[in-house]
């Protein structure tokens, strides 16, 4: 365990978070750089974490400006749009998922700093705060179906149900990352690659994990003012 | 320092099993091959599915012996039905859009080459791109299962018990509602005619899975080119391949999004019994459309167009590459204006995504819309012009090598500027209401998005064939094969344009029966004998391929005296490209015939000695050579 953490504590500085760059010209900003040698890092540059997950957010982000379009377009339509009643339970979702954005950024900023224990708890928090969101959601939906709200009985319900549940899709999505990065804290990696690979991994997580958050925030927002 | 800890490198070992190794592969080389040969298959379906057409139209009613075999229903006696021939238009629409020009050329070509050119071991997440092309070969057994959930009634049997929605079996092959899918009647079901239950959703499931598939590849692609970059490669180094691959996949990655939502909306209207793009009062099949109000089906067309046309830019864009990087390396010159070349793709793939509304001027809009829509159209008549000149100005005053590659390079540039210029006419208001949904949209977009992209393709297989397999193409066969194929396809386009003016409308199953068409008989026979004459000489092609892998010559290292990374390496190329070296990069991509060098082409990563003869020389297309 020893040899792990002098391994961590030499890497983890290296491209998480807003900390130096290999500069190696491969990045985003570098462009020609240095040459000579064969210097076989060069291969791999955790910054793809990040790119990456810029990449998936952007995608979902054109999925939701289409379907919020929708929205706003179908909501004048026609005169058969009829709000509901907001499920008290969807504030508590709410508050979850804010409070997780919390210990997420947390959970970050220990791996950060190179405190195991902690980015383990964390994360742990985090992904009961993810679950708890998600039960939320569903107890907010068992809600509507027991007062008979149903998917189709008027546009805006169809809408409320599809920004819930895909949203819900994406944040499981989230979840089994999640996951992914809390078995990982059981697994050390006794490589420098590896431990970039899981500190970029957990970096592009966290990415992630705030834009389900922001998203869900938006989402519930037009829900409630876009009547 | 940290090098020190670095004996265990990021880079996997060559797979050994065979399923590891060809067929769940991690590797984008095979990956880019797998890609090819779905389009390989699917073109085969969507060629003989616009030969049926053809038939249909040139002889009504005629008895086609294994059409009464495969589809008892929808072709009785032999004979296809009208449902029957829309059914095979949107099935050929979808499955050449999707399938063919979508997955080959960024799926295939950019898959195997993007990583080479610019000096990667791989893509950045290989096991991500490995899902994205199963995805996509699931979503085309998809529509494959489409046209036998329609066309045959046992297979329909088993799909109807999915539900009501999933009525299958109605003797079609598929939708009948083209590729755009038009709402409301994609909407509704069943009750809306033949092919719109079980085709309708497993064509939108289809597309939906393709959706996915493709923002998987362009998150890659993205990533691959942003961060994998090997030493020396900067951004204006980089072949212009690499610039065309990484435009589309920004175009896939936010255009199918929009797509998939819209999808997913059309499912729900059909399943889930809501009414998105359903509007109350309608009147289908002789009966009210009950349960359903409100909903609006132009939004439809809007969250499809604007998929749609940057689509066809996706679609394009990498032939566009491939044909720049091709014609600079046989005419032996450096390519004209590299970065006009770059801007002018940056600015079609933008401005692609506000000219959507060009494809909906009858569909009611607001003039003003209708003229910003339509001068924004024109607008990218400028980038187009600036590709088209300066791939003049590559070829002029060049000693050109006439390679099968540069042939069909060639034929590109040809096609595009003839399919192109129609786009002109197409863009403006006042012409498109009496050319919409004739033949003169038709030809303007197969010359332009169809042909011209297969050329830009069969231009990219002759020239990286010797990479891929390490054998050369035949290039007898290939120059037969051009020049069948390109006078063929202006054979049979060219008259689409003339039936067009006539008013001879889309999609229409039979012409003998309006007294304004009766000239037309014979254009529309000719047009018929081409297509079968150029789709049979499609046969070279694919013998030519399949034969040379095994047979032709052996291809060296770099047998076109090419520039660019992949030619530096063997043919074809060892498990991680550059067998664990990092390749250094010192010139721009195209330095042919520069002046004091020892020969006429700098290989990319030839070392400085030369740069350093010739840094004064200059005269160079203005590329590389900027520290």
């Amino acid at each position: 365990m020893a040899a792990t953490a002098t391994g961590t504590n030499q890497v983890v500085p290296v491209g998480v978070g807003g900390g130096p760059r290999p500069k190696n010209g491969n990045g985003f900003h570098g462009n020609g750089g240095g040459r000579g040698g064969d210097d076989l890092s060069f291969r791999f540059s955790p910054a793809r974490y990040r790119i990456g997950v810029w990449m998936a957010i952007g995608s979902i982000l054109m999925l939701f400006v289409a379907l919020t379009s929708a929205y706003i377009v179908r909501s004048a339509s026609a005169n058969d749009w009829h709000p509901i009643v907001m499920p008290k339970v969807l504030w508590l979702s709410t508050t979850l998922i804010i409070i997780s954005s919390i210990t997420i950024e947390r959970a970050r900023r220990s791996l950060k700093r190179n405190n195991q224990a902690a980015y383990g708890r964390w994360l742990v928090n985090t992904v009961a705060l993810g679950i708890g969101f998600v039960a939320s959601q569903l107890v907010a939906w068992r809600q509507l179906v027991r007062q008979g709200v149903y998917m189709a009985a008027n546009p805006y319900n169809s809408f409320f149900y599809l920004f819930t549940a895909a949203h819900g899709v994406h944040l499981l999505g989230g979840l089994c990352a999640l996951t992914y990065l809390l078995v990982r804290t059981r697994k050390a990696r006794n490589t420098l690659d590896g431990e970039l690979r899981r500190v970029g991994a957990a970096d592009a997580v966290t990415i992630y994990w705030h834009f389900m958050d922001v998203l869900w925030i938006g989402l519930f927002s037009l829900l409630l003012f876009w009547k | 320092m940290a090098e020190a800890t670095h004996e265990e490198v990021h880079r996997h070992p060559a797979p050994t099993g065979f399923i590891r190794k060809y067929i769940f592969s991690i590797d984008h080389k095979v990956i880019g091959i797998q890609y090819i040969m779905l389009a390989l298959c699917a073109v085969l379906v969507g060629m003989i599915m616009s030969v049926l057409m053809r038939v249909n139209l040139t002889w009504p009613g005629t008895h086609i012996h294994i059409m009464e075999t495969l589809f008892p229903q929808g072709a009785p006696g032999g004979v296809m039905t009208p449902e029957f021939y829309l059914s095979l238009v949107t099935m050929h629409g979808t499955i050449m859009v999707f399938f063919v020009l979508t997955t080959a050329p960024q799926g295939g070509f950019g898959n195997y080459f993007l990583p080479i050119q610019i000096g990667a071991d791989d893509m950045a997440f290989p096991v991500l791109n490995m899902m994205s092309f199963w995805v996509t070969f699931v979503g085309f057994l998809v529509i494959l299962l489409a046209i036998f959930a329609e066309g045959n009634a046992t297979v329909g049997g088993w799909i109807s018990k999915l539900g009501e929605s999933f009525a299958g079996g109605s003797g079609t092959v598929g939708p009948i509602g083209g590729w755009t899918g038009y709402a409301p009647l994609s909407a509704l079901g069943k009750i809306a005619g033949p092919g719109q239950g079980a085709g309708v959703n497993l064509w939108i499931i289809s597309i939906a899975i393709f959706c996915v598939g493709s923002l998987l590849g362009a998150l890659n692609f993205i990533t691959t080119l942003l961060n994998m970059r090997t030493r020396g490669m900067s951004l204006m180094r980089m072949p212009l391949t690499c610039w065309a691959w990484f435009t589309t996949a920004i175009l896939a990655l936010l255009s199918f999004p929009v797509l998939l939502g819209g999808g997913i909306l059309l499912l729900l209207d059909r399943i889930a019994g809501t009414s998105f793009f359903i509007p109350g009062g309608l009147y289908v099949s002789g009966a009210l459309v009950p349960n359903h109000a409100g909903g609006s089906p132009l939004l439809w067309q809007h969250l499809f167009w604007f998929f749609g046309h940057p689509e066809v830019y996706i679609a394009i864009l990498p032939g566009m590459g491939a044909t720049s990087h091709i014609l600079s390396t046989f005419a032996r010159k450096p390519v004209f204006g590299y970065r006009a070349m770059v801007f002018a793709i940056f600015a079609i793939g933008g401005l692609g995504f506000f000219v959507w509304g060009h494809h909906m001027f009858i569909s009611g809009m607001s003039p003003y819309s209708a003229v910003a829509f339509s001068i924004l159209t024109l607008s990218i008549g400028v980038p187009s012009a600036i590709k088209t000149f300066n791939w003049l100005g590559t070829l002029w005053g060049a000693k050109i090598r006439f390679t099968t590659p540069m042939l069909f390079a060639i034929g590109f540039v040809s096609l595009f500027v003839a399919g192109g210029i129609t786009g002109l006419v197409l863009g403006q208001t006042s012409l498109d209401f009496f050319f919409h949904d004739t033949y003169f949209v038709t030809a303007h977009f197969h010359l332009v998005m169809g042909v011209a992209s297969i050329f830009g393709m069969f231009a990219a297989t002759y020239f990286w064939f010797p990479k891929m397999f390490g054998r050369m193409m035949n290039e007898s066969i290939g120059k037969l094969h051009f020049w069948i194929t390109f006078i063929g396809v202006y054979a049979i386009f060219v008259p689409f344009h003339a039936m067009g003016l006539l008013g001879m409308p889309r999609r229409y199953a039979r012409f003998d029966e309006y007294e304004f068409l009766k000239n037309s008989k014979g254009l529309v026979m000719f047009v018929t004998v081409a297509a079968i004459i150029t789709v049979v000489a499609q046969v070279l092609f694919y013998f030519n391929f399949f034969w040379s892998m095994f047979k032709g010559k052996i291809a060296g290292d770099n047998p076109w005296e090419a520039t660019t990374l992949e030619w530096s390496i063997p043919s074809p190329p060892p498990h991680d490209n550059f067998a664990g070296i990092v390749p250094t990069v010192y010139h721009g991509a195209y330095e042919f015939s520069v002046p004091g060098a020892p020969n006429d082409f700098i290989m990319q990563t030839d070392g400085e000695g030369i740069a350093a003869d010739i840094s004064g020389a200059g005269g160079n297309g203005g590329n590389g050579h900027r520290h």
